[in-house]
């Protein structure tokens, strides 16, 4: 029997009266070994900072494991270790902000296995359904160059998916619009 | 009908307790366009170049389990009793199932909800629009879905409310809704709203789906079985997230 979906709406500028929780941006407790932070601007097709937006992380723990309890791959043991972050900002910078740990490298399920990354999930106002895009870390160069969900990307777009270094983790901006050397890539999932 | 048969029956309502490694996509008209002129703010929000096929991994088909870390209260889905004193407006009970697109209900899974109070007001510093606050209502609620995939939500029914997308827009009453499921494929933020309501010809939001049919998937129906006599009005909205694709073997057939 098959129904069809319910479909998306946007988010909408309120959200924060209903998603935000707290230690919403650990991924990792705090205090864990190894934890960075991955941090971020949202830019639209002006190039003017999204002020409003939701952006979830999806992800496994440094050993390639997910906090997933619905026995898919292999679970992770790290203590506290929840997999998923999201930050809404209401106000202002449009930065978001989570602490988490990188990933290791997750099996492809047609043999191999994919680089380090992270699901993201971006939602806001004018945003009528989410958009996903993943994280590469740039000091992976031979896993990012195996990896078989990048090389579907095409060539000279692949660098808007790697995270930049920065003094306390990573830098990930995400540009929902933009010339095309600089528009973020979004999957369809 | 035989005992083998209605085993069969039974079992597709059984929730969902397998572990897809796939997921439907559903086509174009199910969900709206990212770029649709009407919904003005979407014309520098949408992304201009083509959606690059991501194949369904073991990222894609894992997902979070907030239950633990929210430690949820009965208070938290009954919006009415969140505060001193009652909100003002019709009290509703919201209540419908989280069911997969094969028709099986998703268990234990997040539903996680925000509206306008009565006159159409959010609790929200950003809305400026003239009508009152209501000092004993927020407007968020949060549960998790019972064994049998069913959620519930005590509330007040929200009101209409004017915004800046056009001449004299108003924004149909709704209720915003946001779901996770099991996998991060399955995440969807959707609207709900109520039957009848006068203002749906005119919204750019409802209508950017543009499949009538999909657009009733997110009108409730009111239920008259669910009421609470003497105590609230009742709708009833069932949401489907994806299920799994068809696997080879069934494609063989």
């Amino acid at each position: 029997m098959i129904f069809e979906v319910t479909p998306s709406q946007t988010v909408g500028p309120y959200f924060a009266i209903g998603l935000p929780f707290e230690g919403q941006h650990l991924i990792v407790p705090e205090g864990t070994p190894g934890a960075l932070t991955i941090s971020g601007t949202v830019y639209d097709g002006h190039g003017d900072v999204v002020p409003d937006h939701v952006v979830e992380f999806w992800q496994a723990d440094a050993t390639g494991a997910f906090a997933d309890l619905h026995e898919h791959g292999d679970q992770s043991v790290h203590p506290g270790f929840r997999g998923f972050g999201r930050s809404c900002a209401e106000d202002g910078d449009g930065v978001y902000r989570m602490v988490t740990v990188k990933p290791g490298p997750v099996p492809f399920y047609a043999g191999g296995m994919q680089a380090p990354h992270i699901d993201v999930t971006l939602l806001a106002r004018g945003m009528l359904n989410r958009v996903v895009t993943r994280i590469y870390f740039p000091d992976e160069p031979e896993a990012n160059a195996a990896d078989p969900v990048l090389a579907k990307v095409p060539a000279q777009r692949r660098e808007t998916l790697l995270a930049q270094p920065t003094d306390d983790g990573y830098r990930f901006d995400i540009w929902i619009q933009g010339p095309p050397s600089r528009e973020t890539v979004f999957f369809a999932v | 009908m035989s005992a083998t048969e209605e085993e069969e029956v039974r079992q597709i309502y059984n929730p969902v307790v397998d572990t897809p490694t796939n997921y439907r996509r559903e086509g174009e008209e199910a969900n709206p366009p990212l770029d649709y002129p009407p919904y003005k703010s979407t014309q520098l929000r949408h992304p201009k170049q083509q959606l690059v096929y991501l194949p369904h991994t073991v990222t894609e088909i894992t997902g979070p389990q907030l239950s633990a870390a929210l430690d949820l209260k009965p208070t938290d889905s009954d919006l009415t009793v969140q505060h001193a004193g009652e909100p003002l407006g019709e009290r509703i009970i919201v209540s419908g199932h989280v069911y997969d697109t094969e028709g099986k209900p998703l268990r234990d899974t997040l539903v996680e909800i925000w509206q306008a109070n009565a006159s159409g007001r959010y609790a929200h510093k950003w809305d400026r629009w003239a009508a009152p606050l209501d000092p004993n209502f927020k407007g968020a609620g949060r549960c998790v879905t019972d064994a049998n995939g069913r959620y519930e939500f005590t509330s007040i029914k929200p009101g209409a409310y004017p915004w800046g997308n056009h001449y004299n827009a108003w924004r149909p009453a709704h209720i915003h809704f946001s779901l996770l499921g099991r996998a991060f494929t399955q995440r969807l933020v959707t609207q709900m709203y109520f039957p009848g309501d006068p203002f749906f010809p005119y919204d750019p939001i409802f209508n950017s789906v543009r499949d009538e049919r999909a657009r009733q998937r997110m009108v409730s129906s009111f239920s008259i079985h669910d009421t609470k006599p003497n105590w609230a009005q009742a709708f009833h909205f069932d949401i489907y997230l994806r299920g799994p694709a068809a696997t080879p073997f069934e494609e063989s057939f």
